[in-house]
Formats: C-alpha cells, structure tokens, sequence
C-alpha cells in the first residue's frame, strides 16, 4: 500500500545521478557567455494565490512590454516544495533561470551546486538603493547571489477587543507586563496566546527572540558566522523559554496545532477571537483574513514588538525577521539581474506594498502600505539597530532544523535549556 | 516444490530423446517469447527498482548536501549515525508498534466484520459499500479529514461529550503519549474496509456444503466458524497480515500530513523520518542510509515470511515450472 512512496524517492534520487556526474564536471567561477538576442528565463515562485500570483502575472506581462526580447516564463510552486525540487533542480542540466530564494544559510548551500550565478557586477549599481542594507542577506562572502524583493519582521499580533476585555490598556512592553496579561486573559476564560506547534518553526520564533533579547548583537553575529553556541546567553534564552512555557500561555492542545491552514489553525484561532495574540510575522493579517469572515479584522488587530528581558545583553529594538527574494542560475544571470531590479523598483514595490502582498524592501514604497499597523510594523523593523534573519534560514539546513527541532521539543514539555544549545552545537559538527 | 517431470511438448521424433528436443526445437522461440513478453517489465524493474536501489545505497556511504560532487566518502557513519541515534531507534519502535496493534486490533475487527456482512442481512450491499469507502479515499483526504476533526474542540471532541463520555476528551494530535494511537486509529479506519473486503472473498471460497456437513454433525454456529471457516481463511488471513505489516513499516502520508512525526518526535515513523532528514535538511547520504534500512528491513521481512508464512499458500502457484 505504501510501496509506491518509496519508489517515488528512489525514482526522484535516481533521477539526479547523471545530473549529479554532469554537475562535477561543471562548476566553474568565471562568469558563463550571456545568451545574446531574444531570451526566455523561467521563474520559479511561490506565489500560487492571490495576490501575490496576479501581482507576478503582471509582473510578466509588463516586463516583456517593457523589454520585448525578453521572455519570462512563470512556475509558481507550492511553497513547501522548494526544498526538495531546488536541490534537484540545480544539480540538473538545466535549472531554472530565477528561484525564489530565502537567503543566508540557505543560499550558502546552495553554492555549492555551482549553478548559483555570482551577480555582484549586474547589481551593485543599484542594490543598495533598491534594497539597503537588507539586501546584504542574500550575499555569501561579500558577494552578491540574489536580491530580495519583501522583508519581514516578526511580532506579537494582539486583538485589541480581547485585550480591552481582560483589562490590559498598553501592549506589553517587558515580559513581566506580558506575563501579567497571560495572567489577566486567563482570568477572563481567553486563551492569552496561540502557537502552530505543529509547524515546529513558529515555536522557534519564541526562542530565536529570546536569543536576539539575552545575546548582543557581537555575540549573535559571531555565532551565526561560526555556526556554535558558545556564549551562556543562548542557554538562558533556553531558561527564559522554559519559564514562560511553565505559565502555560498558549491554547489547549498546541503541539498539533497548525500554523495558517483553517480556522483551527493559530492564525485562525486569532483571526475568530479564540486566542488574544500570536507571534508571527508581518504576513499574519493576510493570512488571517483567509480564515475567518469578520471584515473588521483589520482594525480590530494591532501588533507589538517582542517585549525586553530583564538582564538581557541584547538590544531591546533589535527585530527578527527574514525576506523573500530570488537567486539566479548562471545560464542567463545578466538578464535574470536586470529583471530582479525591476521587482525592487518603485511600481512592482508600490503594488506588493498597495496590495498588502508584503514589506516592501524599496523605502519609496513604504508610503503605500495598506494599513498603519503594517506601517508600524515597517517603521520598527527598519528602524532596528539590528536585523537577525530567523536562525533557521541563518544557519546552513540542517542546523536550522535542529535548532527547530530542539525547541519544538520543549515545547512539547522535552528536554532543556542547554539541550537545545547541544542539538545545534552537534548538528554544526554534523552529527545526526 | 514439484517439478513437472512429464515433458509437455511432444517431440517431433518419437525416438529422439525428450530432453534434446527440449534444448533445440522450442529454444529460439520460446527465448523470443520470453524477450517479448518479460522484456518491458524487466527493463521497467531495472530502471525503475532494481537501479535506484543500488544508487541509494551508493549514496548511502557518503556525506552529500544534494549539491556538487560525491567527494566525501564516510563509510557506513551514516549508517552507525541512524541506529545511534534515538528519533530514529524510537520511529522503528513506532513502526512495529503500529505493526503489533494492526494485527492484533484490525485483524480480528476485520475477521468479525467480513463474517457478519458473510451473512444474508438487509442493506448488506450497502454496509459493504460503507466499510470498504475509506479504503478508497486518498491518504491525504484522509489525514486532513481527520486533523480537522481531531483538533481540539473540533468533532470528536464535541461527539464524545454529547454522548456523555467528556472525560474521555483528549489531545489527541498534541499529547506525546497518546498522538500514536490518535495515528494508528486513523489508519484503522482507513484500511479494515480494505481487510474486510479480501476476507470476504475469502469467505466465497469457504464451500457451503461443508458448512451444512458440520451443522449436520451437531457443530454449534461458533464451532463452525472456529474449526470450518476459519482453517479456510487461512491463505487470505496470512496474505493480510503480510499486507499490513509491510504498509505499517512503511507508514508516511497519514503521520506526515497530521503531525509531521510530532509532537517532540512522537509519531515519528522511519519514513517521516527519511524525509525528515533526507529532504527537509538537505542531508541526501544519511536519507539514503535510512531508504536503504527500511527497504532492508522490509525485504527481509517479506522474504522471511514468504519462506515461513506464506509457504503452503503460494505452494505449486509460485514454484510450478510448467514445460
């Protein structure tokens, strides 16, 4: 009954042997010979629904208006998907000409295939106009490998008509006043916070927040650098998790819950007044108006940054976060660059931002962001004397995933403090 | 094991010997025959079973990212790191668990329920269509019904306390103790239409005459089913179990979609696990040592019970050589 799964991993790694010959052949640095005349670049996104996907459609139809040797040929795929079909896909003949990229550890692994083009010199004439400073995360070693076209920041996002009701006038700015409205909500028979436990990275967020508030910022950028956890603040970032998981803030049966499919789900228990907050990124509003009927959503939500921790060495401004980018692969990178420069230009940032598709990178967009909450979101994130990428995309793969792991464990009432810093220390010196 | 000793084919020559014929007359033709007839699904088998295995196992010796050359050789690490290691040791617990609970849970849920739609009852065809409806559902239909269901608050939970039974109430997908037996009922659901549709065929080829001759010799009806149907199922119940337990090791959909081997790795079975690690981590050697174990542990499994079990069964089906 089952056989046919198995087969369908064999089939898929069988797949890639000849690819995986051909790639050791290959691999070469110098720039390849940029196709001359008419191109056709395929692009792989993950904007399979709206309105990121009519936003892309006209994307495409603009720019071959606008650049009629130019063809794109959009593949939007499951977001979920990308991890498996990318590393397939560079190791074959012929990869997509744009990906969707998320940056950092990813990308860096990604590298290795030799098909990631290095397109420091199409960009740095407008990069970091286009992007600023964010657009550094899509570097490895102080070259350029992708552009990012959205950031995000990661916050509480509350409902102010169940705050108003447990009593609670300010959002909590400690986490003393946050355990206090865990305490107040609770009182009132609302579940004061929901989590997609399920998911495993959304458990992450808390303790990648922890971290960013017990660690400075030297600390938190050697270690990524380093990939280990040496500093004691990652173990009381551990502590600190532990505690708040001993005042049982979140909904009733958390572990299983999924992030952001129905109403069930975190984002829609937040979305239909079942639960007071959550943790989640700048996507949270348009995730939740999928789930629930209530129109008002939108000014009956506010959002507030991680609360500061009592002794922490870390910034309390300091945001976390991550963006969505593209990379490019080496058989046309020149004209893959020119069209990432377009998608950070002022009408494609204009639209993301208007249609409330996400944070725009380009500053000149800002002023479109649908709603003031999002642009509170906006000012704070690029405001923040310090951006962390979330540590799961930070760190190559597999130590994000354990890292993942670890605390979605604890969450589920396993394991300690330092156990978390362990998984991460083993999974860097690639232990299983 | 018998070996047909009288030749089929009739010699052209009385006088020549059988076993020349054999070798010359009917030998091209019959190679073609078998060229033809064997040759697609050899080649398919090849291709498509045969190599990918061994290249799993080739993959399986070396520290490979999925990216850029195999140039890291380790040996059998990624071998020693799985079964060290203590996710993995727990999934193959959780796989003979499941194993364990279908044939002691399912078979006898399937055995009761095919003799009871055995019999003459009305709406028997539909009862029949309803049992055997989950087993044609997708796995991951299925697996999201459930999860719907399952969530807290959600149907099960208001079922069980309309009826009364609110202590009975529990996490089922988020409590680490309870989440396997939350999967292993979900796949009961799923697949005892599928059991009970094989033992009912059984049950057409249980002769009624022999049924009669025992109720004639004073059987009781609980005798008869005892020591006349069941004996007959026998070759159906063993096909069965062999069925159910090869898809209890290889366990994916249903876990992947409703937890994803959660909570804390709790439902983790070696699949979600190869997944886990042989996709979501970019880790394509360790995956492939893990595909490589489970196809082993499978492998050896069927061939055991096939030499063991199934024997008798297959006996003359399988071993007959026929001209």
């Amino acid at each position: 009954m089952f056989v046919k799964r198995r087969i369908t991993v064999l089939a898929a790694l069988a797949a890639v042997v000849p690819l995986a010959l051909a790639a050791c052949s290959g691999g070469n640095d110098t720039p390849a010979q940029q196709p001359s005349g008419p191109v056709t670049l395929t692009w792989w996104h993950n904007g399979t629904t709206d309105p990121i996907k009519s936003i892309w459609e006209k994307v495409v139809a603009d720019y071959h208006q606008a650049h009629g040797d130019v063809t794109i040929k959009a593949q939007p795929l499951q977001n979920e998907d990308f991890s498996t079909k990318v590393p397939l896909a560079l190791q074959s003949a012929e990869p997509p000409d744009i990906y969707q990229s998320w940056g950092a550890g990813d990308l860096a692994s990604q590298l290795t295939s030799g098909k990631v083009a290095d397109i420091t010199d199409f960009t740095k004439s407008w990069i970091t106009q286009t992007t600023g400073k964010f657009g550094e995360n899509w570097q490895v070693d102080g070259k350029q490998y992708g552009v990012p076209f959205e950031q995000h920041f990661v916050g509480f996002w509350y409902r102010k008509d169940l705050f108003q009701q447990a009593g609670i006038t300010t959002p909590p700015k400690t986490m003393d006043e946050l355990n206090a409205a865990v305490t107040q909500l609770k009182a009132k028979g609302i579940a004061p916070v929901s989590v997609g436990g399920k998911d495993r990275w959304p458990d992450a967020f808390y303790y990648n927040y922890f971290a960013v508030r017990e660690c400075s910022i030297d600390v938190l950028k050697q270690s990524v650098k380093a990939v280990k956890l040496e500093d004691p603040c990652w173990t009381k970032a551990g502590q600190d998790l532990k505690n708040f998981l001993a005042t049982q803030p979140f909904q009733t049966g958390f572990a299983g819950t999924p992030a952001q499919q129905g109403a069930g789900s975190s984002a829609g228990l937040v979305a239909n007044g079942k639960a007071a907050m959550e943790l989640q990124g700048d996507w949270e509003p348009g995730t939740m108006s999928s789930l629930t009927e209530d129109k008002q959503l939108d000014s009956n939500v506010g959002w507030f940054p991680f609360p500061s921790v009592a002794g922490g060495q870390g910034d309390p401004a300091a945001v976390l976060g991550g963006g969505d980018g593209f990379a490019c692969t080496t058989r046309a990178s020149k004209a893959c660059a020119d069209f990432l420069q377009y998608l950070g230009s002022e009408p494609v940032q204009t639209q993301l931002a208007a249609q409330g598709a996400g944070l725009p990178v380009n500053t000149v967009a800002a002023k479109s962001l649908k709603t003031d909450t999002l642009k509170a979101v906006y000012d704070y994130g690029t405001k923040a004397p310090y951006l962390q990428m979330y540590f799961d995309r930070a760190f190559p793969t597999a130590v994000g995933a354990a890292l993942n792991d670890a605390v979605a464990n604890m969450f589920a009432g396993q394991g300690t403090p330092e156990g978390i810093v362990a998984a991460v220390n083993q999974a860097a010196a690639g232990n299983k | 094991m018998t070996t047909a000793t009288t030749p089929v084919r009739t010699a052209a020559k009385p006088s020549a010997p059988a076993v020349s014929a054999r070798k010359h007359r009917p030998g091209r033709r019959k190679r073609l025959e078998l060229a033809l007839l064997l040759g697609p699904a050899l080649l398919l088998f090849t291709g498509f079973v045969l190599v990918p295995i061994g290249i799993a196992a080739y993959y399986s010796v070396f520290n490979w990212k999925g990216f850029g050359p195999l140039d890291d050789f380790v040996g059998f690490k990624n071998y020693a790191d799985a079964f060290g290691g203590k996710v993995f040791q727990s999934a193959i617990v959780h796989n003979l668990i499941i194993a364990g609970l279908s044939i002691v849970v399912q078979l006898p849920l399937s055995i009761g329920l095919a003799l009871l739609l055995n019999r003459k009852l009305r709406g028997r065809a539909v009862l029949r269509a309803l049992v055997f409806a989950p087993y044609v559902l997708s796995e991951a239909i299925t697996a999201v019904i459930w999860a719907l269901m399952l969530q807290p608050n959600g149907f099960a939970d208001q079922t069980l306390r309309g009826a009364g039974l609110g202590g009975l109430v529990h996490n089922w997908l988020a409590d680490p103790g309870i989440v396997l037996y939350t999967m292993f009922a979900v796949i009961t659901w799923k697949y005892v239409g599928f059991g009970i549709i094989l033992l009912l065929a059984g049950l057409q080829g249980v002769p009624a005459e022999l049924r009669e001759a025992a109720a004639l010799d004073g059987a009781s009806a609980w005798q008869t089913t005892r020591h006349v149907v069941l004996p007959l199922l026998g070759p159906t119940i063993r096909i069965w179990i062999f069925l159910s337990v090869i898809g209890s090791l290889q366990l994916f959909d249903v876990v992947w979609i409703m937890t994803q081997g959660g909570p804390a790795n709790a439902s983790t079975t070696m699949a979600t696990y190869l997944i886990d690690h042989g996709f979501k981590r970019y880790e394509f050697g360790f995956g492939s040592a893990v595909a490589v174990i489970l196809f082993v542990i499978c492998f050896v499994f069927a061939l055991l019970y096939q030499r063991f079990a199934l024997r008798r069964d297959t006996q003359g089906a399988l071993t007959r050589m026929v001209g």
